[in-house]
């Protein structure tokens, strides 16, 4: 048979030869054109197939393969295995041969070519042969390959072995793929052939393939900044297009004032038109702006909890302290680091860490006096109590002060005396946070607790002063209220002196003309809000940005620059560089996140302009940082608080919609400005809209559901619900500790090191 | 695709993009810093896999590793003989598995071969000691690094046998928040 071969055409050959031994499976004749059709397209796809360097060897291994599997059917079923054994390896061991000699390029394409028409003809047979089970195995088999294909990348092994093992699962799958599926594995096959045809026959290499980078945990600050962002622009958006949707359609547009255009702009409440559908679109603006304002608030509400619950998961039973020297040891060192003045910062760093460790572990064995400490921590909580009422009173003062300064009349005073307030506010938040740190001092607790009791003290402090600004804000509130009832007053008599000598009331004069320009202009409260707010963000952005440039660049730039000539070393001893710090960065976010929502109502741009404020701080900060600031001392983890943050952040979120929601439900809206003009209460839009553009069952349902005695009991089953869910997760919790203990005496107790190996695995 | 380069095949890349992180662009970069590192041994062909291998005296020397403590035991650990003299698969290989899209799974397994010093597969008290002091840079008196690594094995050593198993370093990084950012070299 050799010599023959040796003579005709590969293909032929190949299939001459095999021909005979099939002949007593007719099925297979059937399926003989199918495979000439796809001989002829894959012969293409045969080269990127077949790698170069090892062929010859793989192609053994495969032939191996493919008689084994052959044989296992084979004995099943006929006993021609060995018969076909004995040809199939004369036939590779010719083709070598055919290979070694000769030119290499088209002595390899026919021998592929071959090798191609024989993988075809073995698919046949095997699908032929092969009961559902093994096809149900060998399909498997199939996925596993595939599998193993894709996580090839993740395996720690040698790239040879991989280039091995990548080879040969190729081959497996490719193989064993078209075979199997009865008809829709073919079907697939052929298209993948086409595929690989219309990339010219290379369906790897071409296209470069990144994976995407798995997002793992962010430090606080990152994350906060990129959240705030992010909620930001989604309340800035949603406000914004309910702006624009207006923009085109306001009928009359409410102009003339004293105080400057951007009063009566789109930045704030006043803007708005109270007419009830505006436009060809019949877009109900009071009604927006009231959904949108509760919207936003909703949606605020909805992220904070959804990313607490994510905290939560992730940071799993909350064991932070377990493995200090571990992860001191293991990972603190960065990789990345290739500056030298980096590398010695860092060694520093660790051995400072490793020191504080050591330090705080010694001490952990050693019983200090209790009540010495006991007593200094009641002092000085007593000090910032102190300190607190202290800011309290001290912004009362300034507030009534300048107040009393509105009635005298603003031109009277200096630019200190007209923006009082808000200076001493932000002073004080300067000021307090670094008295209360010295204060700390005193206290002697863990860095990671004294920072939680900084950031609470802090907290506080901010909480202090806003309430005490917004109840500033409630006087100045009803004073505009008298006013608006006075003017009132006015109005009434001034048209009725208008209409003083015009006819009796059938007449058919024509009515008296009246410029909107010319009516007298009610006050208006919530845009005097609407404007505190505003003054008060940018008056805080002002603040900040000058801290940074006095407190950071320029001491930066003195302790550099005078150290030449100072007696002690500026750099090391007492100004030094300022440390960038991370913890109080975060908590002025949150905050300033905090008056956004309290002004959002009452001012819809300030989002807008918060972002725009945001984009800036952070080029400026990042600047700072790398220009003026060193890296903190202490290397505890703070990040270990995300949820700490985040808790803060929910309960500013929860303490500035508050003073909003009581002036939606109590205060009435101005006569004369905003959408909800001329209504009782703001919320007397969603009463209009149900009634007359819905039908009228609705109005009854909802009449129905909005009962108390349907309201309260329905709260009371979320209470017990939530009683429940609680008491139910702290059992959980519970049982999960007491499994970690179990499991850790059982394992140092009893089993050797291979068995512990899976227990671990499968239990973390 | 456009550019013609001779240095690979085209087999020979798809080939590592399929066993790497790497895009065909970073491999044939990856070859130039290879053969930056030593132009009169590297050859710039490579597509019939000439079996050369890169001293590791010169590899320490790459801007990578100039500063890290434990350039020496990265190389070591993906070199094949053991002594740190690395071939481009092997180069490829460190790189790959540094990198920042690299699973947790892989980066733990090569850190702990990393620290690993004696090659036992077993962290024990003597390769904790070479760690620390790598880390502190003889800082610390020998009292203190006692006491760390004491502590440290009390905390991790679960099977109680006074040195750490894989096992036991894996549920360690585990749950530690920077292993990932941290243990990332970026070529």
């Amino acid at each position: 048979g050799n010599e023959r071969r040796k003579g005709a055409s590969r293909a032929e050959e190949g299939e001459s030869q095999t021909r005979p031994e099939r002949i007593d499976r007719g099925r297979r004749k059937r399926t003989r054109s199918h495979q000439d059709t796809k001989g002829s397209e894959g012969d293409e796809e045969v080269q990127p197939k077949i790698q170069s360097g090892r062929a010859a060897k793989t192609r053994k291994h495969t032939k191996n393969e493919k008689t084994r599997k052959k044989e296992e059917e084979e004995k099943a079923e006929k006993g021609e295995g060995k018969e076909r054994h004995g040809k199939r390896k004369k036939t590779s061991a010719s083709k070598k041969e055919r290979e070694e000699v000769g030119g290499k390029h088209t002595m390899k394409e026919k021998a592929q070519e071959v090798k191609r028409k024989n993988i075809i003809q073995q698919m046949n047979c095997i699908h032929n042969s092969l009961s559902s089970e093994e096809l149900e195995k060998l399909k498997e088999a199939v996925d596993e390959r595939k599998k193993l294909i894709q996580a090839l990348r993740g395996k720690p092994w040698p790239i040879k072995k991989k280039c091995v093992i990548l080879r040969e699962s190729q081959e497996f799958v490719e193989k064993y793929e078209g075979a199997l599926g009865k008809g829709k594995g073919r079907k697939l096959y052929a298209y993948k052939v086409l595929m690989s045809k219309a990339l010219m026959g290379r369906p790897y290499g071409t296209i470069p393939r990144k994976t995407v980078p798995r997002a793992e945990a962010t430090s606080a600050m990152d994350f906060a900044v990129l959240w705030d962002f992010g909620v930001s622009c989604i309340i800035t958006l949603t406000l914004t297009t309910s702006c624009f949707l207006q923009w085109p359609f306001h009928a009359t547009f409410r102009k003339m004032c004293f105080q400057g255009y951007a009063q009566y702009s789109v930045l704030f409440y006043g803007y708005y038109n109270n007419q009830r559908a505006v436009g060809w679109l019949k877009f109900r603006m009071p009604l927006s702006y009231f959904l949108v304002g509760v919207g936003t608030v909703a949606y605020s509400y909805m992220v904070v909890i959804r990313t607490m619950a994510r905290n939560a998961n992730e940071s799993g039973v909350g064991d932070d302290n377990s493995f200090n020297f571990n992860w001191r040891m293991f990972t603190s060192w960065d990789y990345l680091i290739g500056n030298p003045e980096t590398a010695d910062n860092k060694f520093a760093s660790i051995t400072t860490s490793f020191k504080e460790a050591i330090l705080e572990e010694q001490e952990s064995q050693k019983d200090d006096n209790i009540h010495l400490t006991r007593f200094l921590r009641v002092l000085a909580n007593f000090l910032v109590l102190c300190c607190l009422a202290g800011s309290g009173y001290l912004i009362y003062f300034v507030v009534r002060r300048s107040q009393k300064f509105a009635l005298d009349g603003l031109e009277n005073h200096t630019w200190w005396e007209r923006n009082e307030v808000n200076m001493v506010m932000s002073l004080l938040g300067m000021f307090c946070p670094m008295l209360f740190d010295v204060i700390s001092a005193l206290e002697n607790y863990h860095p990671r607790v004294a920072l939680q009791w900084q950031l609470g003290r802090i907290f506080a402090l901010f909480l202090g002063n806003l309430y005490t600004f917004i109840i500033a804000l409630m006087d100045e509130i009803n004073l505009k209220r008298e006013e608006e009832n006075i003017i009132k007053f006015n109005i009434t008599v001034w048209e009725a002196s208008l209409f003083n000598g015009t006819v009796s009331v059938n007449s058919t004069a024509p009515p008296v003309t009246i410029e909107p320009a010319d009516v007298p202009r009610g006050p208006c409260w919530e845009t005097m809000v609407g404007q505190e707010f505003v003054r008060l963000i940018i008056s805080d952005t002002m603040t900040t940005y000058i801290t940074l440039l006095i407190g950071d660049f320029l001491r930066a730039v003195l302790v550099r620059f005078l150290n030449y000539c100072w007696c002690w070393d500026l750099e090391a001893g007492f100004p030094s560089y300022s440390e960038f710090d991370v913890s109080g960065n975060v908590l002025g976010l949150i905050f300033n996140q905090g008056m956004i929502w309290m002004g959002a109502f009452y001012a819809p741009c300030l989002p807008a302009l918060n972002v725009l404020r945001l984009h800036v701080s952070m080029y400026l900060q990042c600047w700072a940082v790398m220009c003026c600031n060193v890296p903190q001392e202490r290397v505890f983890k703070a990040s270990g608080s995300n949820n700490f943050y985040m808790a803060m952040l929910l309960v500013i979120l929860f303490l500035s919609t508050l003073p909003a929601i009581y002036t939606i439900v109590t205060i009435p809206p101005s006569f004369d400005c905003g959408p909800f003009s001329g209504k009782q209460r703001m919320f007397d839009v969603i009463q209009e809209t149900l009634e007359s553009d819905f039908p009228a069952w609705f109005g009854k349902v909802f009449s129905y559901a909005s009962n108390p005695g349907l309201v309260l009991p329905f709260m009371l089953l979320m209470v017990l619900a939530i009683y429940y869910l609680q008491s139910t997760s702290k059992s959980y919790k519970e049982a999960n500790m007491e499994l970690k203990k179990k499991l850790q005496t059982v394992v140092q107790n009893m089993f050797p090191p291979l068995v512990q190996q899976s227990c671990f695995n499968v239990y973390f | 695709m456009g550019n013609k380069q001779t240095t690979f095949t085209d087999e020979q890349l798809e080939a590592f993009q399929d066993c790497t992180f790497f895009t065909r662009k970073e491999i044939l970069r990856l070859h130039g810093r290879y053969r930056e590192l030593a132009p009169h041994l590297v050859p710039l062909d490579y597509t019939n896999n000439p079996d050369i291998r890169v001293p590791p005296t010169l590899i320490v020397t790459m801007p990578e590793f100039k500063e890290n403590p434990f350039r020496d035991r990265i190389v070591e650990t993906f070199s094949e003989d053991g002594n740190g003299n690395l071939s481009f698969n092997d180069f490829v290989d460190m790189f790959s598995a540094l990198c920042e899209t690299s699973p947790r799974e892989l980066k733990t397994i090569y850190a702990f071969k990393i620290y690993d010093f004696n090659r036992d597969n077993f962290i024990c008290k003597e390769d904790l000691k070479k760690t620390l002091n790598k880390l502190t840079k003889g800082e610390l008196t020998p009292e203190e690094v006692t006491l760390v690594c004491n502590k440290s094995m009390e905390e991790a050593d679960l099977d109680g046998d006074s040195k750490l198993s894989f096992s036991d370093f894996e549920n360690m990084v585990s749950k530690a928040p920077d292993f990932l950012s941290n243990f990332h070299v970026r070529i």
